[in-house]
């Protein structure tokens, strides 16, 4: 039974990093493929390390699977927080096909300022509170 | 802060007393030394605010699980398929997260669900600054956003 179980939590995790490796590869632009990796990326490690510990089953093991999770999910967003912002401040292009872009022309980059937009004029409008 | 670290001291004496040094045992000891402190700290705030918490953080992650793996799916249909569906924009969400620790645990855990990347939060705090890549109606998009920080913000707050 737990054979079937770390068996197949494996193989959905190996597939999972497999789809952000062809994300990789496929997405038209850098943002979307952070999309792809972080996301996909994390899950997929995550996964494998949730069978490693099912298969050991033992504490020491199990310690540090739940160590290695809580790393994978507070780095892998960081590395792209900070990879995307670079690029899109460096300037490499977006996908042609973008709605809409709030952030451009928000950055300043002598004084390393990012302006937020001016909220009483059409640049936003306030989403409704639900709290 | 202080009451989690009672939590703890509690499941350790359990662990003492019982002899049991095992994940199992902390977990029993945990599990105890909660429910002690719920019965008999419930007038003191600070406890009973900790009381409060401590079941909407397993909520929280079973909410947070469900969404990763929801969304994971989107993404990778999208990736496996030969046409694009994606339509990204960058869009401004305003913040309600006021501390350093809120804007960047908001930030972190946005970017962990996917379809949703932080690119950066303006320098006067009040905006944060998100690629989507599924964007079919900005009002949605923006509110979805906005419970999910709100969600976040119930568990420091």
């Amino acid at each position: 039974m737990i054979d079937v179980l770390v068996a197949l939590s494996m193989l959905i995790g190996a597939l999972f990093m497999l789809l952000a490796a062809i994300g990789l590869l496929r997405m038209p632009d850098l943002p979307m493929r952070m999309h792809a990796t972080t996301k996909a990326g994390a899950l997929g490690s995550g996964l494998i390390m949730i069978a490693v510990a099912l298969h050991f089953s033992s504490s020491e093991v199990t310690a540090r699977v739940i160590a290695i999770i809580g790393f994978i999910m507070l780095t892998a967003p960081v590395a792209a927080h900070v990879i995307g912002r670079a690029g899109y401040f460096v300037g490499v292009p977006l996908w042609h096909k973008i709605l809409q872009d709030d952030l451009k022309g928000k950055y300043d980059a002598t004084t390393h300022t990012l302006r937020s937009p001016d909220i009483d004029s059409q640049d936003i409008e306030q989403p409704p509170r639900d709290h | 802060m202080s009451a989690f670290a009672w939590n703890i001291l509690l499941a350790l004496i359990w662990i003492a007393v019982s002899g049991d040094f095992s994940g199992a045992g902390l977990l029993t000891g945990f599990v105890l030394g909660y429910i002690i402190l719920g019965i008999t700290l419930r007038e003191v705030p600070a406890f009973a605010a900790y009381v409060r918490r401590v079941p909407k953080i397993i909520l929280f992650a079973g909410y947070f699980l469900r969404e990763l793996i929801r969304s994971n799916l989107r993404v990778a249909w999208d990736v496996v398929t030969p046409t694009h569906y994606m339509k990204p924009a960058v869009i401004a969400v305003p913040l309600d997260a006021k501390t350093d620790g809120e804007i960047a645990l908001v930030a972190n855990l946005i970017s962990l669900t996917p379809g949703t990347l932080t690119l950066d939060v303006s320098s006067d705090r009040r905006v944060l600054y998100i690629h989507v890549m599924y964007l079919d109606d900005l009002e949605q998009v923006r509110a979805d956003i906005k419970r999910f920080e709100a969600r976040v913000l119930e568990l420091l707050r």
